[in-house]
């Protein structure tokens, strides 16, 4: 089986007065269906702006100057606008770190998440707004009905987190892509969310590009991982062979700095 | 004796939700005792909203607490006229979470140093200067950096100016508040190891407020837990961790993500039906304490 989207050479450059900054820098890899890939570097590394190529999704200055990106069989790359928008939010979803700036904050939430139904066709009004009860329900929201009447004011950071995982799942897409999408949160809706996520992806054979910072969200999470530092792919490998024996020499720097790593496992 | 003893530290906001509608209080800390020993890395953990900033900003009277003391080497802050507490300041200070926000941009680097040695009148201008370049030098920024502004820095270095700006008095005691939270992993791991490094060389006594357990865990040597604008366990680090006794601790510490991918997962969601919020700290081992 082919895999589900296959990333191969992909560069994106951004113009400035100072000169042409490669951003993204010749990056392959692939996402197998189920899958779940880890996208992991530090800030600057180029983890967001492979996300928004792959979406074609990038504001310019920034330009996409070389690779393919093949998702079910085509290249978005060369896709027409209007089938890209078929694409995204039907076919690939989006979840960012920040649901207070992702949310429209004058619309109710069952409205935004009924609103990604209609505007993919996918359900008439009231359908949409059964759907997204249904919706807000399995993202574990309780009292789904009255919260779809909320603004995203009226909740708390986990709750606007699992209406954003909502509108993502609304779709049923194959892919997601979530941008460090716990990044924001305690420690103990984290660990919420995450579940949330595990259980969903699971339950719809979802695959997930995972973007994060955070090595203890690697190992929960991802069943692969890809290391991004300067816009180049250093390594990429299963998830225990990457965390247990890295081989380059930045992943080897990057774990050792992360606290409570070298000290193996707690009791 | 304690260097800092904290004892029934209470802050209470008041909320106006509205000019017909009553007002409501805010407990952001309901009676907080704890001590630090001289040269200790202390740690102050809990999620957003539990306190914990509140409490270190009332440790140096940013915020007026509500009632309770505050002892710094055996004499209470809280009653300190204005101009004593300015003096007293000079032994503690902290170092803030956000190294874009927390220092001026239209300053140098070199003059955000200097700032504190000129409001506590501190020497002349070339003695000032001096002392200016060995700080630099003491958190590893090249002394030849005190003429760039804020924004000609990396977040790591701004961190270091914002550290070296503290440390400009020879304070006593260093309340560094999410210090490093907001740095990648690399650049933490390197400015972790300054502290570390500072508090060795400088007999510093730290007050370590951070949400990153981890972190915690590998740098304090005690740790306190607050939850809801109340410490419901303190103790040795170690003893914390490993045998964690309040059911927050437990959820909280369950909720870590664990950096083996095969290590089984025991999350502990927390009912809050299972403790009193208002059950006293009471010893369960030697220097372990938890509110049950």
């Amino acid at each position: 089986m082919p895999p589900l989207l296959d990333v191969q050479g992909l560069s994106v450059t951004f113009a400035g007065d100072a000169g042409t900054v490669a951003a993204v820098d010749n990056v392959s890899f692939t996402i197998e269906p189920g899958e779940t890939l880890g996208l992991v570097g530090e800030s600057g590394s180029g983890k967001s702006v492979t996300a928004f190529a792959i979406l074609r999704l990038l504001q310019p200055p920034g330009r996409i100057t070389s690779g393919h990106v093949v998702f079910e069989g085509r290249d978005l790359l060369s896709l027409p606008e209007a089938e890209m928008r078929h694409v995204r939010g039907r076919r690939i979803s989006l979840i960012f770190q920040e649901p207070m700036t992702a949310l429209n904050p004058v619309m109710r939430v069952g409205d935004q998440i009924a609103e990604a139904l209609i505007v993919h066709d996918i359900a008439g009004r009231g359908e949409a707004r059964r759907r997204a009860i249904e919706l807000l329900d399995a993202v574990r929201i309780a009292d789904a009905a009255q919260r779809a009447g909320d603004y995203p004011h009226q909740l708390s950071g986990g709750m606007r987190q699992r209406v954003m995982i909502a509108i993502a799942l609304a779709c049923h897409p194959p892919l997601i892509i979530a941008d460090e999408p716990t990044t924001a949160l305690d420690v103990t809706v984290q660990a919420q969310v995450l579940d949330l996520i595990r259980d969903l992806k699971a339950q719809h054979h979802l695959s997930l590009m995972l973007i994060t910072h955070d090595f203890g969200v690697i190992a929960e999470m991802a069943d692969r991982v890809a290391v991004m530092h300067r816009g180049r792919l250093v390594e990429q490998g299963p998830v225990r062979q990457i965390l247990r024996s890295p081989a380059h020499e930045y992943t080897k720097g990057l774990l050792a700095a992360v606290p409570g790593m070298r000290r193996g496992d707690d009791p | 004796m304690a260097l800092l003893d904290v004892r029934h530290l209470v802050k209470h906001f008041v909320r106006q939700h509205g000019l017909f509608a009553p007002t409501s209080i805010v407990r952001a800390v309901d009676d907080v005792s704890f001590g630090i020993e001289q040269g200790e890395m202390f740690g102050l953990v809990g999620e957003s909203g539990s306190g914990k900033s509140t409490l270190g900003r009332c440790i140096l009277r940013l915020i007026e607490p509500t009632a309770g003391e505050v002892l710094f080497r055996g004499e209470n802050v809280l009653q300190f006229s204005k101009a004593r507490m300015r003096a007293a300041r000079r032994d503690m200070q902290i170092v803030f979470q956000d190294p874009y926000s927390s220092l001026n941009p239209r300053m140098r680097a070199g003059d955000i140093v200097e700032e504190p040695l000129i409001i506590h009148r501190l020497g002349d201008r070339s003695q000032r200067r001096a002392r200016v370049a060995e700080l630099f030098d003491l958190v590893g920024l090249d002394a030849d950096h005190r003429q760039r502004y804020p924004h000609e820095f990396s977040g790591g270095q701004r961190q270091r100016i914002g550290i070296a700006r503290a440390l400009a008095l020879n304070p006593a005691l260093v309340i560094a508040d999410e210090a490093v939270s907001a740095l990648d992993v690399s650049i933490q791991a390197q400015v972790v190891r300054l502290l570390m490094d500072l508090r060795a060389r400088l007999a510093l006594t730290f007050l370590f407020i951070a949400h990153d357990l981890r972190l915690v865990e590998h740098i304090c040597s005690r740790v306190a837990v607050m939850y809801l604008g109340k410490i419901v366990e303190i103790g040795e680090t170690k003893a914390l961790f490993s045998q964690p006794a309040h059911p927050y601790t437990r959820a909280l510490l369950s909720a870590v993500p664990v950096l083996d991918p095969d290590a089984p997962r025991r999350r502990i969601e927390l009912d809050s039906s299972t403790f009193d919020r208002d059950a006293p700290l009471r010893e369960i081992a030697r220097g372990h304490s938890a509110a049950i």
